[in-house]
């Protein structure tokens, strides 16, 4: 598409005699623009059939299972209704889920930055014995499949009565989160210049201070990215999620709550996607506000290579 | 972290050698008779190992196609042009979308009762019947037996984390320098010759990371395939068989045993790879 708009614009512009574009250009131009359409379809596609599907009637999806779109008629907003009604009314009450969700999410996004914060900044400032082989350590845990974990959490959460607790089920996602917040934020904590922090030192501020006072505030957009990150973590996590709550549906995710809806057969599947649109609209309206702070904080020294 | 994280591998890998069922959990201790019992009932059960088998090529598929269409992704982006901003935001979407949400709207789509896909394949395409892509464990396509729900289950993977790669492609393009390619194109390479030569070495470290980074991670993975099929149709793969001991069966060392197998698998592929990549590049 590109190419096609910009060779005139390249053949308009009078002073400068231009290269005539070869034919391998072309056939790579050309190549290029069918990618880029073929990278949008997929990834759009799905997401529109989802939002369609949810404001269509079950009975005119299965006369016409191939149309993709909605006519004004037929347009209705009854899996909506259906999905989040609470469970007296005869709904699948998500506005429950949603608050379980959001609690579990909130807290887990809270307790992770209170500890990553400080984590961080003491990995890129303060000289330790070992500092390099703990900021290597973080990742490790990555290494090892959640499943592995899951077991004796599984256990040991049975044991003192946290199973089926929003706030154990926080404290499994803290645990998980705070590595990688730590690992984002160390990087960002390491593009500030340290002149800047010893002449807050030699004001009289405290290690503390200087972190509040200097340090924090410029860190500001990867503190938010990386919230917006660990945020995103825990209100998409199905496993740790399915193995605590399962027997507590009033303390079901959206996740978990979306699930469960699959297994009954009478639930239509108009109704199965009006639940991932509202499991799925949070998180993409997040993640519009600050796509490029957290694709910066994600990748920050991945280029080094 | 050490409470939640270390701690538990520890006790995951002892609960391994005990034999532990969810009934007697209470009574269970850190110290209790240990016993190599759940190994050998882990190694010995049944379809254990086209379990591990299932795994591995769902592993393998899953990164390098994954790696493959980011590479492409990333390419096809590499210059500016009117909207790159929004198309590169708009593919990042199957990576941020909640994984319930994202396999819901595969199940949907391939349905063969009310999916689109079917509905066109049948119309467009000259599909005999629907293809229920999520529960054949084998089909032929032109004479060749296929694993359909396996290679569905890549395919969904493939799409899932194509963005965590060409996310990290992208920023490493972006630090190559121009003018090394600008010298190439003056020296008349080709397009391909210039990616081949100037692109591709830039890029073989951070794909060498990606590799192992996607293959652990999707080694790992259990919601996908859980939720896509429950593990049917020749798709169980370690993860999702663990659960089933877990749940299903009550049985908590042999689980653990299982758990401690994958990890053990997975450790000894990333040193086989470490090895041979550090032996390639001497």
């Amino acid at each position: 598409m590109t190419t096609v708009v910009d060779a005139p614009a390249e053949a308009a512009a009078p002073p400068r005699p231009r290269r005539r574009r070869s034919t391998d250009e072309m056939v790579w131009g050309t190549l290029r623009a069918l990618t880029i359409a073929f990278l949008v379809l997929i990834t759009v596609v799905p997401f529109w059939y989802m939002v369609m599907l949810s404001f269509r009637p079950i009975q005119d999806v299965l006369l016409d299972p191939g149309r993709l779109w909605v006519t004004f008629t037929e347009a209705s907003l009854g899996a909506y209704r259906e999905v989040l009604r609470s469970g007296d009314d005869g709904g699948q009450g998500f506005l429950v889920f949603l608050r379980n969700s959001a609690v579990v999410a909130l807290i887990t996004t809270g307790v992770t930055l209170l500890a990553a914060v400080p984590g961080a900044y003491a990995v890129s400032r303060l000289r330790f014995k070992g500092r390099k082989v703990i900021s290597g350590l973080f990742l490790v845990v990555y290494l090892f499949p959640p499943m592995v974990l899951a077991i004796p959490l599984f256990v040991l959460f049975t044991r003192i009565g946290l199973r089926g607790s929003l706030f154990g089920l926080a404290l499994v996602y803290v645990a998980q989160t705070v590595p990688v917040a730590i690992f984002m934020l160390r990087n960002y904590f390491e593009t500030i210049p340290e002149s800047l922090e010893e002449a807050g030192l030699i004001d009289g501020l405290t290690h503390f201070g200087v972190l509040r006072r200097i340090s924090l505030p410029l860190a500001l957009p990867s503190v938010t990215a990386t919230a917006l990150y660990v945020f995103m973590i825990a209100w998409n996590e199905f496993l740790f999620a399915l193995l605590f709550l399962l027997e507590q549906p009033s303390r079901w995710t959206v996740s978990l709550g979306l699930s469960r809806l699959a297994g009954s057969v009478e639930v239509p599947s108009t109704v199965l996607m009006a639940g991932s649109v509202v499991l799925t609209v949070p998180i993409v309206v997040l993640f519009f506000i600050a796509e490029r702070q957290l694709v910066e904080g994600l990748t920050a020294g991945g280029e080094k290579g | 972290m050490l409470a939640v994280v270390v701690l538990p591998i520890i006790w995951a890998v002892s609960l391994a050698f005990q034999r532990v069922k969810l009934l007697n959990i209470r009574r269970t201790s850190v110290v209790g008779n240990y016993t190599l019992d759940n190994f050998s009932r882990v190694l010995q059960s049944e379809g254990f190992w086209e379990t591990l088998w299932t795994t591995v090529v769902y592993t393998v598929g899953s990164t390098a196609g994954s790696l493959g269409l980011g590479l492409i992704a990333a390419m096809a982006l590499r210059r500016p042009f009117r909207g790159r901003g929004a198309v590169r935001a708009v593919m990042l979407l199957p990576y941020i979308t909640p994984v319930v949400a994202a396999t819901f709207v595969w199940t949907v789509a391939l349905d063969p009762q009310y999916g689109f896909v079917n509905a066109w394949g049948t119309s467009f395409l000259g599909w005999n019947e629907p293809i229920p892509f999520l529960s054949t464990e084998r089909s032929e396509l032109f004479g060749i037996p296929v694993p359909t729900a396996l290679l569905t289950v890549i395919a969904f993977e493939t799409w899932r984390y194509f963005p965590f790669a060409f996310l990290f492609l992208v920023a490493r393009i972006q630090a190559i320098p121009g003018d090394l390619d600008e010298a190439a194109r003056v020296d008349g390479a080709s397009i391909w010759q210039r990616f081949r030569n100037v692109v591709w070495p830039q890029l073989l470290p951070v794909i060498a990371l990606l590799t192992v980074l996607r293959f652990i991670f999707t080694f790992n993975k259990f919601d996908d395939v859980y939720l896509l099929t429950g593990g049917g149709a020749g798709t169980e793969v370690i993860s999702v068989r663990v659960y089933e001991f877990l749940t299903a069966r009550k049985d908590v060392g042999l689980a653990a045993a299982q758990a401690v197998v994958l990890a053990v698998v997975l450790i000894g592929l990333i040193i086989f790879y470490l090895r041979a990549s550090s032996r390639e590049q001497k």
